[in-house]
């Protein structure tokens, strides 16, 4: 179970999470809402430390997962893989060793700098491409792939870590319905088979809806709900998305504000170089 | 104070300052003196274009007399490039990560690393050549060593920038995984950087090709000592068989880079 207690995380005077408890169930499939700038960003990359917490403690059992430094700060990014709404894949190189770069956190200095790998390990790779139905992929450039591809192949990677937890920060932002719709799926599966905590930002409502047991919502860098899909009713939207948004449209409240925000931007461009 | 109802114009409306007109007038001053310190003159050049067309028709045709011997000397040339080039670039690596901002260890080793870098860059290679002569003797070590530097401090700095312009999503990406900072290295900047760093140690073998015929001035080895006994003794025939050859070895050192570069990249 990972217990987060009051944490926080400010840059500058602002507040991108404050004072987030919550506890997450070993195995859970979790959902987190909101717009864009709730902080649920910020929150995931905490858990795993890409962001360290301003105050608060993030606990792993008995571990303060906040105050972990080298070598047992990795093994716990090890236990908890993340994965991005961009991919992140070395473009470069072939999608196995994408996969392959997920045990690098176990291997030892010089057959990480050779980028050596053993042929257990190599079989793991492939293993793992298979349950994401793209091993017929494994000997191609990652860049060559297409969004939905490439996000599998960064969810083959997530696996072949061995983690507890995988943390999805906006995994299907990028892609289209369909891609989506099957990374969705992957990620749901993988929770099933094997118990991995599965963690996941969303900014679309239905999916949230369709894949999370419990769906948490963030507004302003706080939990504002916590429930399962069906105390998700209006009114509970509207304290998540803010009064302008309705229940239907709230999938895209985030992305119609950055927009309209945007739109505002460029409106001043001009006065600002007149001044 | 200027009258405020009437807006202040664009500075490139204004008239030139005292200052900027001092200094155009101190800039033209300095170029006149540079033109009289040169001793630039054209009637001189007009008195001088007898002698080249005299020398230019004494070097042809090329002599072939000593050609075994400058076959000889081209080869060690060439060897001076390459082992200085491989030398040079295996060991600007670890300089140029100690110089990337975002993988340096300690801002204290990025500092040092940027400072000797450009130590190594500023100083010409032919003044590395005529230490290394003293400190090693005559002969083609010293012009390798001298080309070692020069290339340290030029992909030192290359590598550096296309490790610094690699893209960060895939670094991040690792340091989720829990992968230590060699690792990163290994696995997502060295990939991301090798066109760039193919490129510009294939551009640096091109560069050593043409400056170790140089070196060979300074007694630091190569043919160039062949060509300044030629010259000097008014062999100009001879000397132009050197000139061909050179010419023929640095587009072929050219030619193979750029094969190369389409091959890798």
């Amino acid at each position: 179970m990972l217990q987060i207690v009051d944490l926080n995380k400010r840059f500058g005077t602002t507040a991108a999470v404050d004072g987030v408890s919550i506890d997450i169930a070993e195995g859970a499939m979790v959902g987190i809402i909101g717009r864009s700038g709730a902080g649920k960003s910020t929150l995931l990359r905490m858990i795993n430390r890409l962001a360290d917490p301003s105050s608060g403690r993030i606990l792993a059992g008995d571990v303060d997962v906040a105050s972990l430094k080298g070598a047992a700060l990795r093994k716990w990014r090890a236990q908890c893989a993340m994965i991005f709404q961009q991919f992140n894949l070395v473009k470069r190189l072939d999608v196995v060793t994408n996969v392959l770069v997920g045990r690098l956190a176990y291997r030892s200095l010089v057959p990480s700098l050779l980028m050596q790998f053993t042929a257990a390990e190599r079989a793991l790779a492939i293993r793992c491409l298979e349950r994401v139905d793209i091993a017929e992929l494994a000997l191609q450039r990652a860049d060559t792939l297409s969004g939905g591809q490439q996000q599998r192949v960064a969810i083959a990677r997530a696996l072949s870590q061995q983690p507890r937890m995988i943390l999805a920060d906006e995994p299907i932002a990028s892609l289209d319905p369909r891609s989506a719709r099957m990374v969705m799926d992957t990620l749901a599966r993988i929770n099933r088979a094997d118990g991995i905590t599965v963690v996941v930002n969303l900014h679309d409502l239905d999916a949230a809806r369709t894949y999370c047991k419990r769906i948490v919502g963030m507004r302003g860098g706080k939990i504002v709900f916590d429930g399962t899909p069906d105390l998700l009713d209006a009114a509970a939207v509207r304290t998540i998305y803010g009064d302008d948004v309705s229940a239907e449209t709230g999938a895209d409240a985030g992305f119609s504000r950055l927009v309209a925000t945007e739109a505002a931007a460029r409106a001043d461009a001009p006065r600002q170089l007149a001044n | 104070m200027a009258d405020r109802s009437v807006p202040a114009l664009p500075p490139r409306f204004e008239r030139p300052g005292l200052l900027a007109f001092v200094l155009w007038v101190a800039a033209g001053a300095l170029f006149v003196s540079a033109l009289r310190g040169t001793g630039f003159s054209a009637t001189e050049f007009f008195h001088g274009i007898p002698n080249i067309v005299r020398i230019v028709g004494e070097m042809f045709p090329p002599s072939p007399d000593r050609l075994a011997k400058v076959g000889w000397a081209l080869l060690e040339t060439f060897q001076m490039a390459l082992v200085g080039t491989a030398a040079g670039v295996a060991l600007s690596l670890p300089l140029a990560i100690l110089a990337t901002r975002h993988l340096t260890p300690h801002p204290v080793f990025y500092h040092a690393a940027r400072a000797l870098i450009a130590l190594f860059r500023t100083v010409p290679d032919l003044v590395w050549a005529l230490i290394f002569v003293v400190a090693v003797g005559l002969g083609p070590f010293a012009g390798t060593l001298a080309i070692m530097i020069d290339k340290i401090g030029f992909c030192g700095r290359f590598f550096a920038e296309a490790m610094e312009e690699a893209d960060r999503n895939p670094q991040e990406a690792l340091r989720a995984i829990g992968a230590g900072r060699v690792s990163v290295i290994a696995a997502a900047v060295l990939p991301a950087a090798l066109p760039s760093m193919v490129n510009t140690s294939l551009f640096s073998l091109e560069k050593a090709t043409r400056s170790s015929v140089v070196l060979g001035l300074v007694g630091a080895g190569g043919i160039g000592i062949e060509l300044q006994v030629s010259m000097e003794l008014f062999r100009y025939a001879e000397a132009s068989t050197i000139i061909i050859a050179i010419f023929a070895l640095v587009i072929a050192v050219e030619r193979f880079s750029a094969w190369l570069r389409r091959r890798m990249i």
